[in-house]
């Protein structure tokens, strides 16, 4: 046979195959759908609602505080929950199993995985933009902030998921994934500006501790982008510090992709 | 160059040694048959081979490339039929075969593989409303869609009813027709008896027996029992060849009506050579 001759599918295209197969599969289940887009929104407008005050004499709301932090919440627990519980149950059902079989790279799986996450990530900071400015007045930035936002939005993504794929080689079963994930999920978001600022209301050492994570960073970055300048001073260093958050979040990347690489297997138990 | 070529295959997990130095050759265009009991080695075996486990010791070639480093261009000229997956159910039939029809070069066109499979009726069907024969079809329609010279089957019709079990052998024997070699695990007989151009038995992690389903274990040579009854009496005996007895029978006007003339079964060489392998 001569099946040589015909050249093999390049990664690009099978990543993109995977892509579509796999929001497909999500959109699809219902469930997943509701919960994982409405859980955030839900935890805004409690939040928004419940700390309603202003932050001295800025004018700011808590409630739009609350509005930009909780995007980074947003692209956490899609990006690092949806893909460490997502690789498990591909590793249990038996889809790993499955592609290990056929042509396919890791590189073009990991890449069906990003576009998920990537749809799902955008569609959970548009609701939480959209709560945060048609309910909660949070103003709308300009261009600049725009493009800050992008590059933000794209490292987080990208530094999450593939942390949740590196974690989910220790992830056993999907059942438990959960329960595993939502540890340092919800930890960080203590420690982070998310649910508790300002930031420096935690003991210095604390927020050491949350600055050598990405969803301090995150959090930061998506305040930056959302409110008046005159909020910096509500941050650990009284800036607004873009330069170190891109480069903590791009270290994160890194990291993520090396753990990924070397974590990753195909099957439960590699031989 | 052969489809197969393993010579003294071993495979330990932890100090328990599941394939003990097996040695396999299955020739281009051949359906080739691993029987055994559970537990004798079987699914690691053709998991090896696949290049989803490695080995401990010895030599593979799957078509003529070491299934443990073999790259991508390698994987496309196999298949592998999985036992007992989960995947995809929210996809239909159709997406899922046109899915994994992607991720090779030069796919058989979705509708035809369908029809290979007997499931055109049910393209339009989500996979987990899929009966379990019929999705053990798609799993079948998954494993052929990349046009494979090697496809594996690792005990394809477990759970299958007796028809759905005919029309899958159809489906192997048309694949054979086109040229696919194809080695198949099972521990159903009279599946490696009606497929199998030749076959091993695995037990214990060793190969106690290879042949073809006509000559395996001395099958051919085993003789066979003649039995008729006489004044009300059961006579048995046991003959190399029933020949000469029958024709004797015949000259003395013997009553012939319950005569039976019995060759070892499959099975009877199949549980004596497991029985020996232990």
């Amino acid at each position: 046979m001569t099946t040589a001759a015909v050249a093999l599918p390049s990664t690009v295209s099978n990543g993109l195959s995977r892509g579509w197969v796999e929001t497909l599969q999500f959109l699809r289940d219902r469930t997943a759908v509701i919960f994982t887009f409405a859980f955030p929104a839900m935890l805004l407008l409690l939040f928004g609602t419940i700390f309603g005050d202003s932050y001295d004499d800025t004018g700011v709301s808590a409630s739009q505080v609350y509005s930009a932090s909780m995007i980074a919440y947003g692209i956490l627990s899609t990006a690092f929950v949806t893909m460490g519980s997502g690789v498990a149950l591909d590793r249990e059902d038996g889809t790993l199993k499955r592609l290990h079989g056929t042509p396919i790279t890791p590189t073009a799986y990991v890449m069906g995985k990003l576009i998920l996450v990537l749809i799902l990530s955008v569609a959970e900071a548009a609701i939480l933009i959209l709560v945060g400015i048609l309910i909660f007045d949070m103003p709308v930035p300009d261009a600049a902030h725009w493009l800050t936002f992008a590059w933000l939005f794209l490292l987080s993504t990208f530094a999450c998921t593939a942390c949740g794929i590196a974690v989910s080689a220790i992830v056993k079963h999907a059942r438990t994934a959960g329960a595993i994930l939502n540890v340092p999920v919800v930890a960080l978001q203590f420690i982070s500006g998310v649910f508790i600022h300002p930031i420096t209301q935690l003991p210095s050492w604390l927020i050491t501790v949350a600055s050598l994570f990405p969803v301090k960073w995150m959090s930061q970055g998506f305040r930056y982008v959302f409110l008046p300048d005159s909020m910096k001073q509500y941050e650990a260093a009284s800036q607004w510090e873009l330069g170190r958050t891109a480069l903590v979040l791009g270290a994160w990347c890194v990291i993520g992709l090396v753990l990924c690489l070397v974590t990753f297997r195909w099957t439960e138990k590699d031989r | 160059m052969d489809a197969i070529e393993v010579r003294g295959l071993r495979k330990t997990y932890k100090g328990h040694e599941a394939v003990r130095g097996i040695d396999l050759t299955v020739t281009r265009g051949e359906v080739f048959a691993l029987l055994g009991p559970n537990g004798a080695g079987k699914t690691t075996t053709v998991e090896i081979l696949e290049g989803h486990r490695r080995r401990t010791d010895g030599v593979a070639r799957v078509l003529g490339e070491d299934p443990g480093t073999a790259g991508r261009a390698w994987r496309a000229r196999i298949g592998v039929v999985l036992q007992d997956t989960d995947d995809a159910a929210d996809l239909t039939v159709t997406e899922m075969v046109r899915h994994v029809a992607s991720l090779y070069p030069g796919p058989r066109p979705a509708a035809e593989v369908l029809d290979l499979v007997g499931l055109t009726d049910k393209h339009k069907s989500k996979i987990r409303a899929l009966s379990g024969g019929q999705r053990r079809r798609l799993d079948v329609a998954l494993g052929i869609v990349g046009r494979p010279e090697l496809l594996f089957l690792d005990e394809p019709t477990t759970g299958f009813d007796p028809a759905a079990r005919r029309q899958f052998w159809d489906l192997i024997r048309a694949l054979a027709a086109e040229g696919t070699t194809i080695l198949l695990t099972t521990h159903y007989l009279e599946e490696a008896e009606a497929l199998a151009d030749r076959l091993a038995v695995l037990a214990g992690g060793l190969i106690v027996a290879e042949g073809t389903p006509a000559t395996l274990g001395g099958r051919a040579d085993a003789g066979a029992k003649v039995a008729w009854r006489e004044n009300g009496m059961l006579r048995e005996e046991q003959v190399a060849d029933p020949t000469d007895l029958i024709r004797q029978l015949v000259k003395a006007e013997t009553d012939l009506s319950t005569l039976t003339v019995t060759r070892p079964t499959l099975e009877d060489i199949y549980l004596n050579l497991i029985g020996a392998g232990r």
